[in-house]
């Protein structure tokens, strides 16, 4: 079981790298964003309708764009321009299709990895970032069957998969093994089950909050690399708004997990509810610096992208918190490698 | 704070006031203070002033890493010190930081109860004159029925969703219906921030009126433990408790068992102890990791264990004593270390004077599993096969000299100035159990084997459920702030002809206004809309 969890889960890694390639090359090839396609269909079918003979403008004028419904409408579509055009979004659905095969895969990781520990699979920090990242996955798959628009945001989503499980499989792997005592409690699931949720959608959050950002600076005329990114993603504000529900959702969650339920426990199992150790400190840290994004986004005078900065910060906590934490820093929460109470 | 009221002047107005420039600095800077900008600040500071506590040792976590940090940077051990590095989280800075913090909050969120108080006595505004001018706007339609049975109708409705409704009639028959919902954003928001001021306040609390204390348990009747000060290995009280104040209990270990993988690891913990409690008669409990025992305002915690020899120690005179050693574990196989000290050794029976020069200290480690292979660590931290490897030391064992100093080490000071010297071998020397060891002036060390010892941690904090009670109602504020919407709608409805009321007629126009960033807003207007219309005609 331990070995088929782990080919399952350089199964899950090749398939959102696989996912990944397709969402790049939808990106780069494709007629991909519905923007896209709005800025450029019409000039395609204008041409096909009015003018066969004449060569296709590679930047048609926007009163043509917009004549173009009107005059498309007088002729029917021509076929042959049809596949060319749908080839991006073909990609782009194979690319969601392949995540969605690698979310299995992933589930499988999972289950298998519990079956052969014969536990819930969230005991050292291989299996917690496993976790997270199946959250993250499974919360991008379920916005996006929500709100297709969003589909091009699958090549960061991935993209910020792959690196996190590739970390995991690199430096965090741990053989399968049983929990230590201080993890037999009810309160293991609880806690490490919220915190996992809470931190699988603060990283689907982070990849929209990033895009506005490069957005953003796109629509400032920005030209260097980052921001040429921005060219073809959605428009700011929805990313923006996009940013926020996926917090205001996640805040709430990571609030019981960490700083309730955490606390809950740790006055069972080592007597005091908060003792400021390492663990505690960057979740507090967290807390404080997402609790920062949510009030600059409420207030009218602080520019949003100042506010989306905040939230960047918010994720680069969090990853101090799984990273720097657990391989830096001694604590009470040193379960990345078992041994003691 | 004075509100200046727009008047038109007075005939003789009076010389302008000058404002007291202490009492304007003061204003200006409690306003500044109660910004949301300051307030952003603070939390941004908080967050960063938390870093070094993870960063550096903390003493009230860690003691012993903090005297590793000082002899590791002698320079900059102390300055940092100075500057409470080793206690961020009691330092003034750090303090000072969530004082300021939560006074900004209050002086934010307390004139905002104040409103929100106001907000909830009065009745949502009459509609604006210019409905089509709101973000939502429904234009007018037809309808058969007479206007005030159609607003009465169009109000029905709303407050069956939940709205705050009211009904007006104004001039020439028109009747207005003003509704406003979501009251419970600010409602929860505020409970939000009030919540963790009690937080806030219980964590005070529970700091001046808890107190804690570690303590190593042994099994055996003569090894119990009862609750005062002095019986603690290590004990903090907060500033508002007296020793006299703790409860009454005593503990004795009865039986501790473990259980581990194959591999070493740890499978279960399992402590059971006689407890007394208030002079009642003894009862047997148990406990465990995240199962702690639960007393009258105490509650006992399972930290850790280990080993403790029992060691019987026959000395040049033919005098026996028989003492148990805790030995502390230094890895998770229980390697232990520690030293057997018998000050009493070797006074002489004729003058029954003790000679320092004779003390007698035994100082080693004790392996619950030694490996075939000769190695100098345990390789499974239950009893297989346990050795005790010793040195014996003969001198003065220095613990007269009233400085403080660990009982599981011996005093290298005295080593090192000849005091207490070494009298045997270059290796330690083996001691199964049962085994006796014959040391170089014929006194006899004989090991009788092991008892099993917990450290446990008791522990009190009489506002540990009202922090709970705080964090919980902060989080359903948090909830229902984030998940709120406040918004408001207006119908308006007028007779069909002017001035021709209750002839049957009239035309419903409507608009919306959302209060807070709400992006479904049109799609429920909407609804609301084509609600009202199909109530209107049925």
């Amino acid at each position: 079981m331990a070995e088929l969890s782990n080919q399952l889960m350089v199964i899950t890694v090749l398939a959102y790298l696989a996912a990944m390639v397709c969402h790049a090359a939808e990106y780069s090839f494709g007629a991909r964003s519905h923007i896209g396609r709005a800025a450029a269909a019409p000039a395609r079918q204008l041409v096909g309708a009015g003018a066969p003979v004449v060569p296709v403008p590679d930047d048609p004028p926007p009163t043509v764009a917009a004549e173009a419904p009107a005059v498309a409408d007088e002729t029917p579509a021509v076929p042959e321009e049809a596949p060319k055009k749908d080839r991006g979004a073909l990609l782009g659905k194979i690319a969601v299709g392949i995540t969605a095969l690698g979310l299995l895969a992933h589930l499988g990781t999972l289950v298998t990895r519990g079956i052969a520990a014969d536990r819930m699979p969230w005991g050292n920090m291989y299996e917690f970032i496993l976790s997270v990242t199946f959250v993250g996955a499974a919360v991008w798959l379920g916005v996006l069957s929500r709100r297709p628009g969003i589909r091009h945001l699958g090549l960061f989503v991935t993209l910020v998969l792959v690196v996190l499980l590739g970390a995991a499989g690199l430096v965090a792997y741990t053989p399968v093994g049983p929990l230590v005592p201080a993890l037999h409690s009810y309160w293991f699931v609880i806690h490490v089950s919220t915190v996992i949720l809470a931190s699988g959608i603060f990283l689907v959050g982070f990849v929209p909050a990033a895009m506005f950002l490069i957005k953003n600076g796109y629509d400032q005329g920005k030209r260097s690399f980052p921001y040429t990114l921005g060219k073809r993603v959605l428009p700011a504000a929805t990313l923006e708004r996009l940013t926020f529900r996926l917090h205001a959702f996640a805040f709430p969650l990571f609030t019981f997990g960490a700083l309730i339920a955490g606390p809950l426990w740790a006055e069972a199992s080592w007597g005091r509810y908060w003792g400021w150790d390492p663990k505690e400190v960057w979740a507090f840290i967290s807390w404080v610096v997402y609790a920062c994004y949510l009030h600059a986004r409420a207030t009218p005078s602080i520019k949003r992208s100042t506010a989306t900065w905040i939230a960047i910060l918010g994720f680069a906590t969090m990853l101090m918190n799984l990273f720097g934490v657990n391989l830096f820093f001694a604590g009470l929460h040193s379960y990345a490698n078992a041994g003691g109470m | 704070m004075t509100t200046v009221e727009q008047r038109p002047a007075p005939p003789a107005a009076p010389p302008p006031r000058r404002a007291n420039p202490v009492w304007a600095l003061l204003r200006n800077s409690w306003r500044q203070l109660t910004s949301m900008r300051t307030a952003l600040v603070l939390l941004f500071l908080l967050a960063v002033a938390a870093i070094p506590g993870s960063v550096l040792p903390q003493q009230p976590v860690s003691p012993e890493k903090v005297t590793q940090y000082f002899t590791q940077h002698p320079q900059l051990a102390p300055f940092l010190d100075r500057i409470g590095g080793f206690n961020v989280y009691a330092s003034g800075w750090f303090a000072s930081i969530y004082l300021l913090l939560f006074t900004s909050l209050v002086g934010c969120v307390l004139p905002r109860l104040l409103d929100h108080y106001r907000a909830l006595r009065t009745v949502p505004p009459d509609a604006p004159r210019w409905l089509e001018r709101l973000p939502q706007h429904a234009p007018a339609t037809e309808r058969a029925d007479d206007p005030a049975a159609l607003a009465a109708t169009v109000a029905k409705t709303l407050r069956r969703r939940r709205f705050r409704t009211v009904l007006r009639e104004r001039e020439a028959g028109v009747w207005t219906v003003s509704a406003e919902k979501g009251y419970l954003k600010e409602s929860g928001n505020l409970l939000f921030h009030f919540a963790l001021l009690t937080v806030l306040v219980g964590v005070g609390f529970g700091s001046w009126y808890g107190w804690h204390g570690n303590r190593l348990l042994v099994q055996g009747d003569d090894t119990g433990f009862c609750n005062s000060v002095t019986q603690y290995d290590e004990s903090k009280l907060g500033p508002r408790v007296d020793p006299s104040d703790l409860p009454n209990f005593c503990l004795k270990l009865t039986k501790f068992a473990a259980t581990y993988q194959s591999t070493g690891v740890p499978k279960s913990f399992e402590a059971t102890v006689a407890v007394t409690q208030d002079g009642g008669s003894a009862t047997s409990r148990e406990f465990t990791v995240n199962d702690p025992l639960r007393l009258h305002h105490a509650s006992v915690h399972l930290l850790g264990q280990g080993y403790a020899p029992v060691l019987r120690y026959t000395d040049r005179y033919g005098q026996t004593q028989t003492n148990v050693f805790p030995f502390l574990p230094r890895d998770g196989m229980l390697t232990s270390e520690g030293v057997a000290l018998f000050p009493d050794a070797n006074v002489d029976p004729k003058t029954n004077k003790r000679d320092e020069k004779l003390q007698v200290g035994f100082e080693g480690v004790y392996l619950p599993t030694v490996s075939a292979d000769g190695s100098a660590t345990s390789s499974f931290p239950a009893e297989r096969s346990p050795g005790l490897f010793l040195n014996a030391y003969r001198g003065d064992l220095g613990l007269d000299s009233g400085i403080p100093s660990s009982v599981y080490s011996l005093d290298q000071g005295q080593i090192a100035n000849g005091q207490l010297k070494k009298v045997s071998g270059d290796r330690p020397h083996e001691l199964k159990p049962g085994e006796t060891w014959t040391l170089d002036d014929g006194s006899k060390l004989e090991f009788l084997g092991t008892r099993p010892f917990i450290t446990i941690s008791i522990r009190y904090d009489p506002t540990s459920e009202l922090v709970l009670a705080g964090a919980v109602l902060g989080l359903i504020g948090l909830m229902l702030s984030l998940a709120g919407r406040r918004r408001r709608v207006w119908f308006r409805v007028s007779p069909l002809a002017a001035g021709d009321a209750g002839h049957g007629g009239s035309v419903m126009e409507a608009g919306g206004l959302p209060r807070t960033d709400y992006p479904g807003f049109p799609e429920e207007f909407e609804q609301l809309v084509k609600a009202a219309r199909d109530e209107g005609t049925s």
